[in-house]
């Protein structure tokens, strides 16, 4: 059955037609790679996911449960988290305290616990204990103190990655998780997202880079002017000369 | 004596407006500009409340609370899909309608004129007649502000203030109701702004609209700039700076004409320099605006 899907969505902004009639389904796990070239609609999708903005016409459900005009607080709160293409994060917060941020059900985020915090120590060392084996998973734990602003730009995405699993996400919802990182850390990227897979996890991501695409997507899903025009195996569709054509162009 | 006891208290309120405006404007990044509104509400109804109902002290302060917490949530749920500047504006419009309440409402606020006769505060049986007292009161004030906002600082609940503050989509993408944070933070401070408006008319004896301007708004950001946003202690001594250093300014020698209007030159001045050399102020974690 189904996770995550979506029918017939439409999105324009002013004369642009971001998403065109998409519709698409996605298994309950795998790893599901999205190319196309810029502007095809790939973040837009992405957005209209996880509720950052809203589609003109369609729907999308998780489960049964239709997620469209759901706000995105409440989407993720469903088990979807997403990264972004540019790496948000609290950069002049400790990195331990990002990852701390994105556990769920904390009893201390009600303002009457937070002037009055019983029970609250003990969630906290917990949510603590946790954090941080998420970021030996992801390999922070050296930078657990450090202000995230101050890692580099594949630590961020390394991070990001910890901060999604801290929300117990069963669908990672990743917008180019290796761009711009150095080879050596896009492998272990790559590493972390292939044993997130094992553990039953649905990843979805968008890329550019088709070495990444190759090596660990299971799925592809080509999109261009707002349309998917392509989906099926990576090895079979990436040696398609339209599909390259298309995605070049 | 009984002129350093006065300033005390004046300063001790401030430290409570200071304190309470830098959980919104330091911690969550939402520079408000109704902070003397809120000041008001708080001392308006109280002082209603206990001329016209006899209520206690801590009753009227209390409601006079709830009052301001309230009308913040007409101010806050409009005015928080606003960003930055615009939201700032915004509470820079109600700011000015709550003063035109304050000075043409004659018939519940006496209007210009102000109301008289608040009687003093009554707390466990205790009648607080003078200065020392009030004092001790207003001290009791700030350490609960000071408290308060330092665990909330601490806690979970200051972790996504923080977030919000930094990256709201960030916070929003894990699962964060972000409107949530900001109303109630919102509600939150302007209910302590609404107890130090109590305090203070309670004290006085006397209120009138030229106490809660849009200057008074100004002056307490100000404060939270001088002092430092985003740490609990830069508002304390942002207050005391900008309450005590003027009053030096009598023993200057300046005729008492000029030494009144040389404070608004010295707020002036002491911002613009502190914008240049040190804009984070005295303490601060963060600019405000960074």
């Amino acid at each position: 059955m189904p996770v995550l899907r979506c029918e017939n969505l439409d999105k324009a902004f002013g004369g642009v037609r971001a998403l065109d009639g998409v519709s698409l389904s996605f298994p309950g796990e795998g790893i599901v790679a999205i190319i196309g070239p810029n502007g095809a609609g790939k973040t837009t999708l992405l957005n209209v996911f996880t509720g950052f903005l809203r589609a003109d016409a369609g729907r999308c459900f998780y489960g049964d449960q239709v997620i469209t005009s759901l706000p995105p607080y409440q989407i993720s709160r469903t088990g979807i988290v997403r990264t972004f293409q540019d790496l948000r994060l609290v950069r002049d917060a400790p990195v331990l305290e990002n990852v701390l941020l994105a556990r769920p059900h904390q009893r201390g985020e009600r303002l009457l616990s937070a002037i009055f915090p019983i029970g609250v120590a003990a969630q906290e060392r917990k949510n603590c204990e946790r954090a941080t084996e998420l970021l030996d998973f992801v390999g922070l734990t050296s930078k657990s103190s450090a202000l995230a602003g101050t890692l580099s730009w594949g630590q961020q995405k390394l991070l990001t990655l910890a901060c999604c699993l801290a929300a117990e996400a069963q669908v990672l919802l990743l917008d180019e998780p290796v761009a711009g990182v150095h080879p050596q850390l896009i492998e272990r990227i790559l590493e972390l997202l292939r044993k997130l897979r094992s553990e039953g996890r649905l990843i979805i991501f968008i890329e550019h880079d088709i070495a990444a695409v190759k090596q660990i997507a299971e799925h592809l899903i080509v999109m261009d002017d707002g349309r998917v025009i392509a989906e099926g195996e990576p090895a079979i569709l990436l040696e398609r000369p339209e599909i390259m054509e298309a995605y070049v162009a | 004596m009984e002129y350093l006891l006065h300033i005390a208290i004046i300063a001790l309120c401030f430290v409570v407006l200071a304190v309470s405006l830098d959980l919104l404007a330091g911690q969550t990044g939402l520079l408000a500009l109704s902070h003397a509104a809120f000041y008001g509400l708080g001392a308006y109804t109280s002082a209603l409340l206990a001329i016209h109902a006899g209520a206690p002290f801590l009753l009227a302060m209390s409601a006079g609370m709830l009052v301001a917490a309230f009308v913040s949530l007409l101010v806050s749920i409009p005015s928080l899909r606003l960003h930055g500047d615009y939201f700032a504006i915004a509470t820079f419009g109600f700011q000015m309608i709550l003063y035109s309440v304050f000075n043409n409402w004659s018939e519940v606020t006496g209007g210009s004129i102000g109301i008289s006769g608040i009687p003093r505060a009554r707390v466990f049986g205790m009648t607080i007649e003078s200065r020392a007292g009030y004092v001790l009161l207003a001290g009791v004030f700030a350490v609960v502000a000071i408290v308060v906002v330092r665990r909330i600082a601490r806690s979970p609940f200051g972790r996504v203030l923080r977030a919000i503050r930094e990256d709201e989509p960030f916070a929003t993408a894990l699962g964060k109701n972000t409107t949530r944070f900001k109303v109630t933070v919102f509600a939150l401070s302007a209910a302590m702004a609404a107890s130090a408006g109590s305090l203070y008319g309670h004290y006085n004896s006397y209120i009138d609209p030229s106490s809660f301007t849009v200057l008074e708004s100004i002056l307490v950001v100000s404060m939270v700039i001088i002092g430092g946003a985003g740490s609990v202690w830069g508002p304390v001594l942002g207050a005391i700076v900008l309450v005590a250093l003027p009053e030096a300014l009598r023993f200057v020698g300046l005729p008492l004409a000029v030494a009144a209007n040389m404070r608004q030159i010295l707020y002036g001045c002491l911002l613009v320099v502190m914008m240049m050399f040190r804009p984070r102020g005295l303490v601060g974690q963060y600019g405000l605006g960074e």
